[in-house]
């Protein structure tokens, strides 16, 4: 297989060589395109449903954690998250409404392998609240991986802010 | 030890004594190989263009070939003449200033208002000229044709095909009013003309070309969860691809246009699907408890390669679509990731961890020897030029995201104009002709 691309290389290189159009036009979709490019970007897209709601089921200032908090690469679960969690459980149980589980992941690493970290972490809030005995269908977890951080800077403290979950 | 710049060696030597075996002065052919540290050295004379004559795009082909890596050109200001055709060169005045190749050309306005230019590569120290082509465009593509000329350049010298003429696409992410605004951009390799694709309140993520280059597939959460859409480059029709619960990622055109390789969870957790565009039918590739993404194309369309964490860490895995047979590729480091095939599908690049900084690294997928490219500490997003010389990536400046490239032999490194916010995520096009 090796063989075969290396001499489909030369070919494409000798083609190349030989294949020297006396008169060719530079794309000519290349100034159309960009017109067009354009007016696409100007169609630009509404958010949907971004601001979720959690209809008021928590009440963040009550006092219960409505953010939690993961190690790097991991998505274990801490003890003052289980407490929270468990709080959270006993409000869902008895006042069943929607709720979206954002997961997050710090910047290092890729952004698509991040992504399904955040899914993880968000998984495993899920999967908490569940054992809790609230009903899975309410609870959709929805990963944001590392596109949105809470804390913008390149150190350990933002890092750690930003590997989260977030009930809404 | 056969790396990918002995890879070039050896096909640029072939391509020598395959076709240019009668032509004298092969050595200065065979110099380019070695790289950044004695480039080739060209002058690219004014080559006056467009209605007043008043754009000169010799600059921009200067700075394309600059920017290979493969050579170093002539200051403007150190010209003695400024020749238009072959016959008004003085080969010795060039030669005394060790200069190797020139281009020559001129411009003849058509009837129907284009420029014609006629130019030449003239070949010094044989006082010959080795072509003389044509190329024409309106005055808003002078850009085009400088890229074509380029291209013609860098192919009859190097025997490798030019990727000047080629795209970029990448996301932007700006703070505007205290809130994210996300865009989705193209511009020329060159990182010039930078054209808008979209903008959204909410992310866009992981672009990547169809393989005519006329379509881009991203990841965009505007509807509130990630769901992939396409969207035609020209006419800017756009189609939501996949709706379901959990991930919808990574999207990979295959080679044959036929299908995409994507990343779901709907099944519980991340998984690889092949997904017909023709049938609109998701079929699963993977089947593991482990993280399962960032899926890429064999060239031949027969395998991708993924990242998986199957194995207690990220690393690199090849699948073969036919045989569902799964091989890891990747043994060195606690993290590889985001892998990505050069064009002949032996130079695999990938996010590496060293210590506690990511950086993009190479892997001969025949030796199996890694190099690291990259010195700074947060680099992912590799993306191979389609000639598999350069490669694009995504890395920090600051607390700022910009674009960089490093030749595929680590040798030649640049960063991208610097932009608004944060740049990320590059995609290189392919050919587009």
């Amino acid at each position: 297989m090796k063989h075969s691309t290396l001499k489909a290389t030369i070919f494409i290189s000798v083609l190349s060589l030989f294949l020297a159009a006396c008169s060719s036009t530079p794309s000519d979709s290349g100034t159309s395109t960009s017109n067009d490019a354009m007016s696409s970007g100007s169609v630009s897209t509404g958010s949907v449903g971004g601001d979720g709601v959690y209809g008021g089921g928590v009440d963040a200032r009550g006092g219960v954690d409505t953010v939690f908090y993961f190690e790097f690469d991991k998505a274990i679960l801490t003890p003052e998250a289980i407490s929270a969690l468990r709080i959270h459980a006993q409000r869902l149980m008895s006042n069943p409404v929607s709720v979206r589980l954002e997961g997050h992941a710090d910047e290092r690493g890729t952004r698509e392998y991040n992504m399904a970290l955040g899914e993880r972490r968000g998984a495993a809030v899920k999967e908490f609240l569940m054992l809790q005995g609230v009903n899975g269908g309410v609870l959709e977890v929805i990963s944001y991986g590392e596109e949105r951080p809470a804390a913008m800077a390149s150190d350990e403290s933002s890092w750690a802010q930003n590997r989260r979950v977030e009930i809404k | 030890m056969f790396n990918s710049r002995s890879l070039i060696a050896l096909i640029v030597t072939l391509i020598l004594a395959l076709v240019l075996a009668n032509r004298a002065n092969a050595e200065l052919n065979i110099e380019i190989t070695s790289g950044a540290d004695n480039p080739t050295q060209i002058a690219i004379a004014p080559i006056q263009f467009g209605a007043n004559k008043s754009a000169d795009i010799s600059k921009i082909i200067a700075d394309d070939l600059r920017r290979s890596g493969l050579f170093e050109a002539m200051p403007r200001a150190n010209m003695l003449s400024h020749p238009a055709v072959a016959k008004d060169v003085y080969y010795r005045d060039w030669r005394i200033v060790g200069i190797e190749y020139l281009v020559v050309g001129k411009a003849l306005r058509q009837p129907d208002g284009r420029t014609q230019i006629t130019f030449s590569l003239l070949e010094i120290l044989g006082e010959r000229t080795l072509f003389t082509h044509k190329v024409q465009g309106t005055d808003s593509e002078s850009r085009d044709v400088a890229h074509y000329i380029s291209d013609k350049v860098f192919e009859t010298i190097t025997g490798i095909q030019g990727a000047f003429s080629t795209r970029l696409a990448y996301v932007t992410a700006t703070p505007e009013q205290g809130a994210m605004v996300y865009r989705l951009m193209i511009s020329d390799a060159d990182g010039a003309r930078e054209r808008l694709m979209l903008k959204s309140k909410e992310p866009i993520m992981s672009p990547n070309w169809s393989p005519d280059g006329k379509e881009l597939i991203y990841v965009s959460f505007e509807t509130g969860r990630p769901a992939i859409f396409r969207q035609r480059l020209v006419g800017a029709k756009r189609e939501q691809l996949t709706n379901f619960r959990g991930l919808n990622g990574a999207p990979s055109w295959s080679p044959d246009s036929r299908s995409l390789a994507l990343v779901l969870s709907k099944d519980g957790n991340p998984e690889i699907y092949l997904y017909s565009l023709a049938a609109r039918s998701f079929s699963r590739l993977t089947r593991h408890f482990g993280i399962d993404t960032e899926p890429n194309w064999t060239p031949d369309g027969e395998a991708i390669v993924f990242t998986s964490d199957r194995g207690g860490s990220p690393q690199i895995y090849e699948l073969t679509i036919g045989s569902g047979k799964i091989q890891r590729l990747t043994f060195k480091g606690s993290y590889n990731a985001r892998p990505r095939l050069a064009a002949d599908g032996r130079t695999l690049v990938m996010v590496h961890r060293d210590g506690g900084a990511f950086h993009i690294a190479s892997q001969d997928l025949v030796t199996g020897d890694l190099r690291i490219l990259t010195t700074t500490r947060l680099d992912e997003s590799p993306t191979v030029a389609p000639n598999g010389a350069m490669l694009l990536y995504a890395t920090k400046v600051g607390n700022r995201g910009v674009l960089a490239a490093v030749s595929i032999d680590a040798g030649v490194k640049y960063l991208l104009p610097s932009r608004q916010g944060d740049v990320r995520e590059p995609a290189w096009s392919p050919f587009l002709r």
